[in-house]
């Protein structure tokens, strides 16, 4: 709570059971999004999705090319922000606090809901560095003993440390695509985050690394809340706890393609007995 | 593709595959862009040649003194040498680097990073690249009116200051001049060393939590390092070979008293000239005194190791940057 509390500099903040109230069973709301819809320029991206994101769980957002999916899930860190005609509408909140509130910091928010992406992008600098960038720009640790833990921890939960202890001084780019990925995700890690947003983390790799990767997610989730959006129906259904279905609208007039939520559901119902008969097409593998 | 159709292709086996005619415009295209290749070539092979062979008497027998001799009025004479314009064609490439270098920097990421993309940014872009066309004599006009002259613009700005600060026909105000000629392209190549960052490297450290100057210090300026300096090294080579703004700017070759060491500061404020005015000078001697050809041609071997010089300096840099960042 006084994390958030930092976030919004004094802004009163919401009663955090409210959202468990209505079903205790359920885990914690992470993000709850109501009505959220994406344009850039004139364009509208996503429409009207929303949705609930819970705590230590792995939520994935499923569907055909152009659907919005990414989109929905840059709005997660605020990375549309650097998109400069981007407008963001309806209501974002993570732990109950509006994320696109005007007194919220980005930079802020992004340390505190890591992000990895499609392509492994590992800086063109040491493995070290690389998980050390993340705590050097918060401040958390500089050098020394803290920062070597930083890094050695980080490294450990991403499966990674047996690999590259030996060369930590080494070019991170001497890495394979398997490794370069794992690293995205330790360096993720390294600013402690609470949630890690995954953008197609395996679409650039091999499916042995992609195992890897999966395996890794499955570890995590006792830490973490994940969200990934995958193309890949069948890696959603073995990682995730729940699943979005996404679709695309075609606009007769314009042929703009806006992005839609069809269904969102535990992946097990999504999967075998989805209510909406786009989603059922979808994942029996009849389009997209 | 029907199966039948495919079996056919298979049939035909790999037949047909004789050469059946020689490609006589083929040939030819390819002899044409052979003949540009060497004819450019061969122009720079007779224009070298023919400096150094000019330039041998001096260098061979007088090199060092040369290097260190001033301005003569007569081509034999021992004290004859190019010190002179070298202190001031070096001056100038300080100049240009102390001031292009961080102001074009400057600009080129407030250009990509920062400047929301408008019309106005779009204009001033397409300004900037017109700017890099401008004739140099005609930055020479500016560098008189700004560093040489107390101007005043638009009958009340009053420019004095300038004027006073640079010490008028001086190394600082054509240093200044250079400078500013060269900005445009400081600017240009500057901007396309930040545009190459990879997108990926700006969310990874976005993502992270980085700020805006945090990911530029981080990861824009490490990276575009290479294609930043290589393209200031050029740019100072290109300010170093500039004849015609140095004339209007005040370059002199007669009546230059001192001789200063390279390092010796306290020239800069005074009467300066530089290697290609020598060169002019020299030339326009040698029906005088045909000595004086062998010695233009000698500064100009010296202006050319120097811009070479220069040259091999950014591409050796580029190099090594370029492997650090693998």
């Amino acid at each position: 709570m006084t994390a958030i509390d930092d976030m919004t500099e004094g802004r009163d903040s919401e009663p955090l059971g409210e959202v468990g109230a209505e079903s205790p069973a359920m885990p914690e709301v992470v993000f709850d999004v109501e009505e959220l819809s994406v344009y850039y320029g004139e364009f509208q991206a996503v429409q009207d999705a929303s949705l609930k994101v819970h705590e230590n769980e792995i939520t994935a957002f499923i569907g055909p090319s152009g659907c919005g999916k990414t989109t929905l899930l840059r709005c997660f860190n605020r990375m549309n922000d650097l998109i400069e005609t981007a407008k963001v509408t309806g209501s974002l909140r993570y732990h109950g606090v509006d994320l696109y509130d005007s007194k919220v910091d980005a930079v802020e928010v992004r340390r505190r809901i890591g992000m990895v992406f499609q392509k492994p992008n590992p800086f063109p600098k040491s493995i070290r560095a690389n998980v050390a960038y993340g705590p050097r720009v918060a401040g958390l640790a500089k050098k020394g003993p803290v920062m070597d833990d930083i890094v050695e921890n980080s490294l450990r939960k991403a499966a990674l440390w047996d690999e590259v202890k030996d060369r930590l001084d080494d070019n991170a780019l001497g890495l394979s695509g398997g490794q370069q990925q794992r690293l995205c995700i330790a360096r993720a890690i390294a600013t402690d985050p609470d949630v890690l947003l995954m953008d197609e983390p395996c679409s650039a790799l091999d499916p042995i690394a992609t195992t890897r990767i999966e395996e890794l997610m499955h570890g995590l989730k006792d830490d973490y809340s994940i969200v990934i959006v995958t193309h890949n129906m069948q890696q959603a259904a073995r990682v995730s706890d729940r699943t979005a279905f996404f679709s695309v609208n075609v606009n007769p007039d314009s042929d703009n393609r806006t992005g839609i939520l069809v269904e969102y559901d535990s992946t097990q119902q999504i999967f075998s007995n989805p209510s909406d008969e786009r989603t059922e097409n979808y994942v029996t593998g009849r389009f997209g | 593709m029907t199966l039948a159709t495919i079996g056919t292709v298979a049939r035909r086996g790999a037949t047909g595959f004789e050469r059946k005619r020689t490609d006589v415009a083929g040939g030819l295209f390819k002899a044409l862009i052979l003949s540009a290749l060497v004819v450019s070539l061969l122009v720079l092979a007779v224009l070298l040649i023919d400096t150094v062979a000019d330039a041998w008497s001096q260098l061979s027998t007088r090199a060092w003194d040369f290097l260190n001799g001033s301005l003569r009025s007569r081509s034999i004479d021992d004290k004859l040498g190019v010190k002179q314009g070298l202190y001031g064609s070096f001056w100038i490439g300080v100049f240009v680097a102390l001031t292009a270098f961080p102001i074009g920097v400057g600009a080129a990421i407030y250009l990509e990073e920062y400047a929301a993309k408008s019309r106005l940014a779009a204009l001033i872009e397409l300004v900037i690249r017109n700017l890099a066309g401008v004739p140099s004599v005609v930055y020479g006009l500016l560098g008189l009116f700004l560093f040489v002259e107390r101007s005043t613009v638009f009958g009340f700005v009053g420019l004095g200051w300038l004027a006073d600060a640079t010490g008028g026909r001086s190394v600082l105000s054509a240093g200044l001049t250079l400078a500013v000629l060269v900005l445009p392209i400081v600017i240009i190549t500057a901007q396309e060393a930040v545009r190459s960052v990879p997108s990926g490297l700006k969310e990874g450290a976005y993502g992270l939590g980085a700020t805006k100057s945090e990911m530029v210090w981080t990861q824009i300026l490490p990276y575009a390092a290479p294609g930043i300096l290589t393209g200031t090294l050029l740019a100072m080579s290109r300010a170093i070979g500039e004849a015609a703004p140095l004339i209007l700017v005040g370059a002199i070759t007669g009546g230059l008293t001192r001789n200063p060491e390279l390092w010796d500061a306290s020239g800069l404020r005074e009467k300066f000239t530089a290697l290609p005015i020598i060169i002019v000078e020299w030339v326009s001697e040698r029906g005088r005194d045909p000595g004086f050809a062998e010695a233009a041609a000698a500064a100009i071997v010296v202006l050319l190791v120097l811009v070479l010089l220069l040259n091999m300096t950014a591409i050796l840099l580029r190099n090594r940057f370029e492997r650090k960042r693998g």
